[in-house]
């Protein structure tokens, strides 16, 4: 409980990988679209002032009215607009250098952006022809299009019709996406979790309420100011309130029913959470007096049980319920 | 279009921004928003208490964790509650929020921040999340390649040409040795091509930083501001989702925002733009109508310093600054979100005239 200043040490990071694999469904526009391409069809939509949009959307971006009107444009088309992408990034079409490029379908007045393969960017102007090279495999997304690659022909100005319908229609996609991080918790939250690791529990006290904070986050939110003296609480503490846990996680290894509690550590000014062991789940009250059970290797708290002291006095944790 | 004339003033009384730096591991995120609050607050002599409306931008993507504002809000002092919102962008619309609230007359004064740290990522694949999921999304097409693509079609165009590019990059860099926060003050060479034709110095540093402003109304903006920053007019508009729609040459939204805001009804002297790559500085000007005379980022702009989600707030900010200083009597800023300046913002601020 002796406070002392809080200093920089060394700052903790940890890679953290996001991954969501979002389920999208499709409306009628996008479905024949990207259907369209799973059978090689490129399917653009009318305006009511006759534009057909490629990639085509359900409502016209200028005067949102509904878009049905599909048709067939070509597989070749014109570059609008490139640029030189000399060094791919994990996820983009190519994995050798290529051009990014906006291009005009035959028959379409606007304009879809993929990948041109290309030697390198001499081999690469607005206004050149190019063509669809497809996917061998095809699922019914924007990637059925592998690239483009250059291809003389004479464009075709007038789409063709269709009527938008395919057997077995693709109505959704998975979108998966990863993005890869390395967390840094910052300074407070670094002294907390190295104070841990010698099996300590480190707070932060605010210098206006004085308030002590466990996990401390660098700040007070009361006061809005940064809490500048560490200081030390526990190792025991009181269940202030607690819940019985009846439904098993998945994942984790514990019997149920098990008791989750809020747990004030002495000194702390407000209360953690932790599972509480050693006691019948039945028995858990308010009140309680615990301490840290810490695992063979663990990082934190395994769980907290009984100390067999008797238990604190309604009024001294009162205020941290 | 008649532009809106707002009827409670309203100005910018305070700017406070962070030290851009390209880490910053040793801080949360409230530990790097923090001491820009106090300095605005200090500015002004308010405390959290006295505020009446608080409001904040930043991203989950930028972080990698659902609702990662609400941690930063413990740098605010949010005990008792407060009135407060949050953006998940820019936090120059945080700031549009903070005067629509302030010109109801439900506040009179307004704390307005944002923050965003790029580095524990890689802010060229995160930004890829707020594409178009269905067309543009699985293609992974970063925010230099598409940015490079509006590049290109402005050179096709004859609006720009590689050695224009540069010298917006130098003029913007040397312009930022004035400015004590910049992450990239000074000459830098012009480097390899990063997608073509956009080069190292063409593309903005990436960045860890936040910014605050305090917002107040009527005579309370007296009270707080020897000299406030009036704002004038504010709007800001969209343009199609699908950038094979557009003309990426040309920024119409950002044109029609500004007519709104009052821009064309008189002349500034400053214009905060916010182009964090040089061509895309070529297409505001031209559809803001800035000439020679105007002076344009004089604090470098985003070229210097681009923390995402601050950069818009910041361009607010300095425009603001400068009319505290007595530079600027009636300068422009202006703020983007998404690929290829697919929304804009722009605020007209003025200062009172000595006599
Ligand atoms: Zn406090």
């Amino acid at each position: 409980m002796t406070p002392t200043p809080a200093s920089p040490s060394e700052t903790l990071r940890a890679p953290l990988v996001v991954e969501f694999p979002f389920t999208r469904s499709l409306g009628p526009v996008q479905s024949a679209f990207l259907t369209g391409l799973r059978e090689r069809t490129v399917l653009g939509v009318r305006t009511e002032t006759g534009a057909v949009l490629v990639p085509p959307v359900e409502y016209d971006p200028a005067t949102a009215a509904e878009l049905r009107d599909l048709v067939e444009v070509g597989a070749t088309g014109t570059v609008t607009t490139w640029a030189w992408n000399p060094e791919p990034r994990p996820g983009q079409p190519l994995p050798t250098p290529f051009a990014w490029v906006l291009v005009r379908l035959d028959g379409a007045d606007t304009a879809l952006l993929h990948a041109l393969d290309a030697p390198g960017p001499e081999a690469v102007r607005t206004g050149m022809r190019v063509r669809i090279r497809w996917a061998a495999e095809r699922s019914g997304a924007i990637t059925d299009i592998a690239c483009f690659e250059p291809y003389d022909s004479d464009p075709v100005a007038e789409p063709g019709a269709h009527d938008g319908r395919f057997t077995d229609p693709v109505t959704g996609i998975v979108a998966a996406a990863r993005l890869d991080y390395t967390y840094s918790p910052g300074r407070a939250q670094t002294r907390y979790l190295h104070a841990l690791t010698e099996r300590r529990t480190v707070g932060e006290r605010c210098p206006s309420c004085t308030k002590v904070y466990v996990p401390p986050r660098g700040a007070c939110p009361t006061c809005g100011i940064a809490t500048t003296d560490q200081v030390e609480v526990g190792p025991r503490g009181t269940v202030t309130t607690y819940c019985i846990v009846n439904i098993k996680a998945k994942n984790l290894d514990i019997e149920v029913p098990y008791v989750y509690a809020h747990i004030a550590l002495d000194g702390a000014g407000l209360a953690l959470h932790g599972r509480i062991g050693g006691i019948p789940y039945d028995q858990v009250r308010m009140g309680l007096r615990v301490e840290p059970v810490w695992s063979e290797d663990g990082r934190y708290p395994d769980h907290y049980r009984p100390t067999g002291e008797p238990d604190a006095d309604y009024d001294t944790y009162k205020e941290l319920l | 279009m008649t532009p809106h004339r707002p009827d409670r003033e309203v100005a910018i009384v305070a700017f406070a921004q962070s030290d851009h730096r390209r880490r910053t591991d040793d801080l949360s995120e409230v530990e790097m928003v923090m001491p820009v609050l106090h300095d605005v607050l200090r500015q002004t002599g308010l405390r959290t208490s006295d505020i009446g409306f608080t409001c904040s931008g930043s991203s989950d993507y930028l972080a990698g964790r659902a609702f990662s504002f609400t941690m930063a809000l413990d740098g605010v002092g949010a005990w008792p509650p407060i009135s407060e919102s949050h953006v998940e962008t820019d936090g120059a619309w945080a700031l549009y929020e903070a005067w629509v609230k302030l010109l109801t007359g439900e506040a009179d004064t307004a704390l307005v921040y944002s923050y965003g740290k790029s580095s524990p990522g890689s802010v060229r694949d995160v930004l890829t999340r707020q594409l178009d999921p269905y067309y543009l999304a699985p293609l992974w097409p970063d925010s230099v390649a598409l940015a490079a693509l509006q590049a290109q079609a402005l050179v096709d165009a004859g609006a720009t040409d590689e050695p224009a590019l540069a010298a917006i990059a130098a003029r913007s860099r040397e312009d930022a040795t004035a400015n004590p926060h910049a992450q990239l003050p000074g000459a830098r060479p012009q480097g390899e091509y990063v997608v073509q034709p956009l080069r190292t110095g063409d593309c903005p540093p990436i960045g860890d930083g936040a910014a605050a402003v305090i917002l107040a109304a009527g005579d309370r903006a007296r009270e707080l501001c020897a000299r406030p920053a009036w704002i004038r007019g504010m709007d800001h508009r969209i343009e199609a989702h699908s950038l094979g729609v557009r003309d990426l040459t040309d920024s119409p939204s950002t044109r029609l925002a500004a007519e709104r805001a009052g821009a064309f009804e008189a002349p500034v002297d400053t214009a905060e733009l916010h182009a964090p790559f040089t061509s895309q500085e070529v297409v505001l000007r031209r559809a803001l109508d800035l000439d020679e005379s105007v002076r344009v980022n004089p604090s470098g702009g985003a070229l210097a310093a681009n923390p995402v989600m601050a950069a818009g707030l910041i361009r607010l900010g300095e425009a603001a600054a400068r009319i505290h200083r007595g530079d600027s009597d009636r300068a422009l800023a202006h703020a983007t979100s998404g690929p290829c300046l697919q929304q804009n913002l722009v605020a007209v601020l003025e200062g009172d005239s000595d006599a």
